[in-house]
């Protein structure tokens, strides 16, 4: 008999990076080898991670398919879970089902600019198709990434946006809200919103990738709109509330959509012609 | 399989039911003390009850129950294991007396947990489930099979369904082979048809649920929703009572080291459901969840899972509180 | 009921309120909360024995909030809801125009909320007549055979939460279960975790609860849980001679401290 779907692979934590005061990020190891071998996913796809004996949560994958041998994830102590999971250490166990849902699809982008904009905790869901477009960067003409967090504490992934900073063939913008500066602090300070329309990135044969959120999405479009973009070369991940990730609980349908199964990636053309319940 | 029909007497109908229920698990609805109807596991063959309408639950927790384990686990130090749930425990189960609409919902549960890939816990539990489904002779103001494509006397989702004759004795339709073999267990109670009439209720169309999906289409943003749903309090009374919805909760269970995850039934009534950590919520409001509840049955099912997600049992409006009678606002719904 | 439905239409036309709280007939005959807006529509009102429903639960609703200023039907028991919200101040009595109904059907005239502190106070607030006989024969019983007997009841529950959405004094935004750190009711429906839930509710509910009977009315699976809030209602009265919702600047019995009170509980 085939393993329950319901049941979690067993994973050590193999690495802890403290990002801010309240968000880690584990690098996750299979205890089996034979689940390692078997187990691929795409830049995009979620799981459920648990501490068992607490319960589940949903995040993306925030590792890079092309990184083999580990998957990484990084969360927010938000909830129960969450907090949870902060506490554990290293060697400890998470349980992990996945990979769920659809995918970024990055053979259609091949050849194209990619615009990677976002906000605060949004920059995980996003970590996973930048890495894997930079480690196919001859794939892809001009990538730019905005970034933006409330202040320079809330940034999460430090020391790799000083490695994009540093590599000539990745434009990186980021930015603080005004009072989150630090006196040293060299990047923008201003919201995402303004600091994309100073940068004005060409809308000409690129495609925007935009996680952040609601009311930075909000205000993102109509620059994005300005600036030229496509409502299909706009995409997006949404993060309802979810609970199995296979669209059977029921709790992540908006409209005909189960976010876990024919998302979390939408291009914009598409979330238009959803109900506003995500 | 061909169906065909058999008669059996009143006598033999008891004696039937003796032999399954001395044999394996019978599910047979009784009248309870407080007179509320319940199924009980191998009631006595005289506490069975032949003539409810509905029974205050759906029968759904057969192959659905309220709460089900998942899988257990134990923690030693970094050191966790995981130990599955043995399907292969689940039992026979004969499901007798549920009514063509509760057993219709069978098809519509299997729309929801195997549209996709198969859930492994609903598909054992009906593969393990035979089910003796009995015509409607009584029905009251609140059913509404008729206007969501059944009949008193469906058979959809029997394997044998019983039509009560005047005389009291019974026509069955031996519809499945799951049917068959019940038969075979004692082919000597089924005998040859006869051309008496079955006693069957009959029940007023209320509303053409193909014109209800066409309406709900371009319906999201009407004031319907708002103005119809202002009494509804927001329990999950009618979720949990309705024989097709399906939507659960996933938790975990700790004692010490060691301990279980399960799931349990919940409601997209109550705000919990879609609330986030952060605070957003995108149903935010009562009036959104009702959209939601009608809009999944009848619009978001019958496109996604080729499955209208109502069988017009009546249950969640005989069970409000508040008298939201779901028939009602379809058939309104369909004149908007 | 033609006076009611005169001052429904009345209080919309010249615009004292935006919403009249009411009762009308489903297609069932079922009577059911009716939001009168339109004065034209005043005239769906009904009042008689089928009206038995605690009207107070929507005056904490955002939905019927949003429409404006609102004028609510109102038995003794929805009266006494409305100060025991006004106390806790959940609402305030500016915003809400009381249509009373007397014990025999008749409408009242409550001008202000000093008026309806004195019909409440000449009122009888025990428990409802109805449900006197069952509570003295369940005060019969030994502690065990409570206990069984709650056991067996409380086993039915689905946590479907229709008695606490259905009680106007269940306002909470968050409620207790729906707090999980620490998780203190399960989630799940079991025996033993729905014990815990009624027994937290009703002792939430122990000098707050009105005497209204709407929990056990909605439960739809028949549990009498209604007789858990009456019981401490009936006991904080023998403790300390209050009962719940009688002027608007009452303070919640079990979270006040008073040099008196009696202190026989404390084993």
């Amino acid at each position: 008999m085939s393993d329950s779907i319901y049941k979690p692979y067993l994973m050590e934590i193999e690495q802890i990076v403290e990002e801010t005061p309240d968000v880690r990020t584990y690098r996750l190891k299979f205890k089996n080898a034979e689940e390692a071998e078997k187990f691929s996913f795409k830049a995009g796809q979620f799981g459920e991670y648990s501490v068992l004996g607490e319960g589940e949560s949903t995040f993306c994958v925030a590792s890079s398919p092309t990184r083999q041998g580990y998957i990484e994830c990084t969360f927010r102590k938000a909830g129960r879970v969450t907090n949870a999971l902060a506490n554990l250490e290293l060697g400890d166990t998470v349980g992990f089902r996945g990979p769920y849902g659809n995918t970024f699809p990055i053979e259609e982008w091949e050849g194209k600019n990619l615009l990677y904009i976002a906000g605060g905790i949004a920059l995980p869901p996003m970590r996973c198709v930048i890495w894997n477009t930079i480690d196919l960067r001859n794939k892809y003409k001009d990538i730019t990434i905005v970034y933006g967090a409330r202040s320079v504490s809330d940034l999460v992934y430090k020391h790799e946006l000083k490695e994009w900073e540093d590599r000539p063939d990745i434009k990186l913008i980021t930015t603080v809200d005004p009072g989150g500066q630090t006196p040293d602090w060299k990047g923008e300070i201003g919201f995402v919103p303004m600091v994309l329309e100073k940068a004005a990135p060409s809308s000409e044969n690129t495609v925007a990738i935009l996680c952040g959120p609601p009311v930075m999405i909000k205000f993102t479009m109509p620059v994005l709109k300005k600036l030229g973009f496509k409502d299909k070369d706009i995409y997006t991940t949404l993060e309802n509330r979810m609970k199995c990730g296979f669209g059977k609980c029921g709790r992540c349908n908006v409209g005909k959509v189960f976010v876990c199964k024919d998302g979390p990636v939408f291009s914009y053309e598409q979330i238009l012609t959803l109900p506003e319940e995500y | 399989m061909e169906t065909t029909r058999k008669l059996i007497r009143k006598q033999s109908l008891e004696k039937l039911y003796n032999i399954l229920s001395t044999t394996r698990k019978v599910y047979a609805p009784v009248i309870a003390s407080d007179k509320q109807v319940e199924y009980k596991y191998n009631p006595a063959f005289t506490d069975v009850t032949f003539d409810h309408i509905r029974s205050t639950l759906s029968v759904k927790n057969v192959v659905f129950p309220k709460v089900e384990n998942l899988f257990y686990y134990t923690n030693k130090q970094t050191e966790s294991t995981i130990t599955d749930i043995d399907l292969n425990k689940i039992q026979d189960v004969v499901l007798w007396g549920a009514h063509p609409c509760d057993n219709a919902a069978f098809d519509t549960l299997r729309s929801i947990f195997c549209w996709d890939i198969t859930d492994e816990f609903f598909a054992k539990r009906l593969e393990k489930l035979v089910v003796i489904g009995f015509s409607c002779h009584l029905s009251d103001e609140y059913c509404f099979c008729t206007s969501v494509g059944l009949t008193p006397n469906s058979t959809k989702g029997s394997d044998i369904l019983l039509s009560r004759l005047k005389n009291g004795d019974y026509h069955a339709e031996i519809l499945t082979e799951k049917g068959n073999a019940i038969v075979s267990i004692s082919p000597e109670l089924f005998e040859s048809v006869t051309n008496e009439e079955a006693e069957i209720t009959s029940v007023k169309q209320k509303f053409n649920h193909e014109q209800v999906t066409a309406k709900l289409a371009t319906a999201f943003e009407n004031p319907f929703w708002v103005a119809n749903s202002l009494r509804c309090i927001g329990c999950g009374a009618c979720a949990y009572v309705c024989p097709t919805c399906a939507c659960f909760d996933i938790q975990d269970e700790a004692s010490g080291k060691e301990g279980k995850r399960y799931r349990s039934w919940d409601s997209c009534g109550f705000g919990l459901f879609t609330l986030h950590t952060s605070g957003h919520n995108p149903r935010n409001v009562q009036s959104q969840r009702w959209r939601q509840r009608i809009m999944h049955k009848f619009s978001y099912m019958p496109e996604r899972n080729n499955s209208l997600g109502c069988v017009g049992c009546g249950r969640c409006s005989s069970g409000c509180p508040v008298d939201m009678n779901i028939a009602e606002q379809l058939e309104a719904l369909q004149n908007i | 009921m033609t006076s009611l439905i005169i001052r429904a239409k009345e209080l919309l036309e010249n615009k004292t309120v935006q919403v009249v709280i009411g009762y009308e007939a489903g297609p069932t005959g079922v009577a059911r909360p009716a939001f009168i807006t339109d004065p034209a529509k005043a005239e769906s009102l009904i009042y008689d024995e089928r009206c038995v429903q605690n009207l107070a639960v929507y005056l904490t609703k955002r939905e019927v909030k949003n429409i404006g200023k609102m004028a609510i039907v109102a038995t003794l028991p929805v009266m006494r809801s409305i100060m025991m919200l006004i106390s806790e101040q959940q609402l305030f009595a500016d915003n809400i125009v009381v249509l009373g109904i007397s014990a025999d059907g008749k409408l009242l005239d409550i001008a202000d909320n000093k008026v309806m502190q004195g019909y409440i106070e000449k009122s009888d607030l025990s428990n409802p007549e109805k449900y006197k006989g069952l509570l003295t024969e369940f005060n019969k019983l030994s502690p065990e055979e409570k206990f069984l007997y709650w056991q067996k009841e409380l086993s039915k529950c689905i946590k479907c939460y229709a008695c606490r959405q259905a009680c106007p004094m269940c306002y909470c935004t968050r409620c207790t279960v729906e707090v999980n750190q620490p998780q203190w009711i399960p989630v799940k429906a079991n025996t033993h975790g729905n014990m815990e839930w009624h027994i937290l509710r009703a002792m939430h509910l122990a000098g707050r609860c009105i005497s209204c009977g709407e929990c056990g009315r909605a439960c739809p699976v028949g549990i009498p849980c209604h007789l858990l809030t009456m019981h401490l209602t009936d006991q904080v009265y023998n403790y300390f001679k209050v009962y719940a919702g009688t002027s608007e600047k009452m303070s919640s019995v079990l979270s006040t401290y008073e040099p008196n009170d009696k202190e026989s509980f404390i084993i």
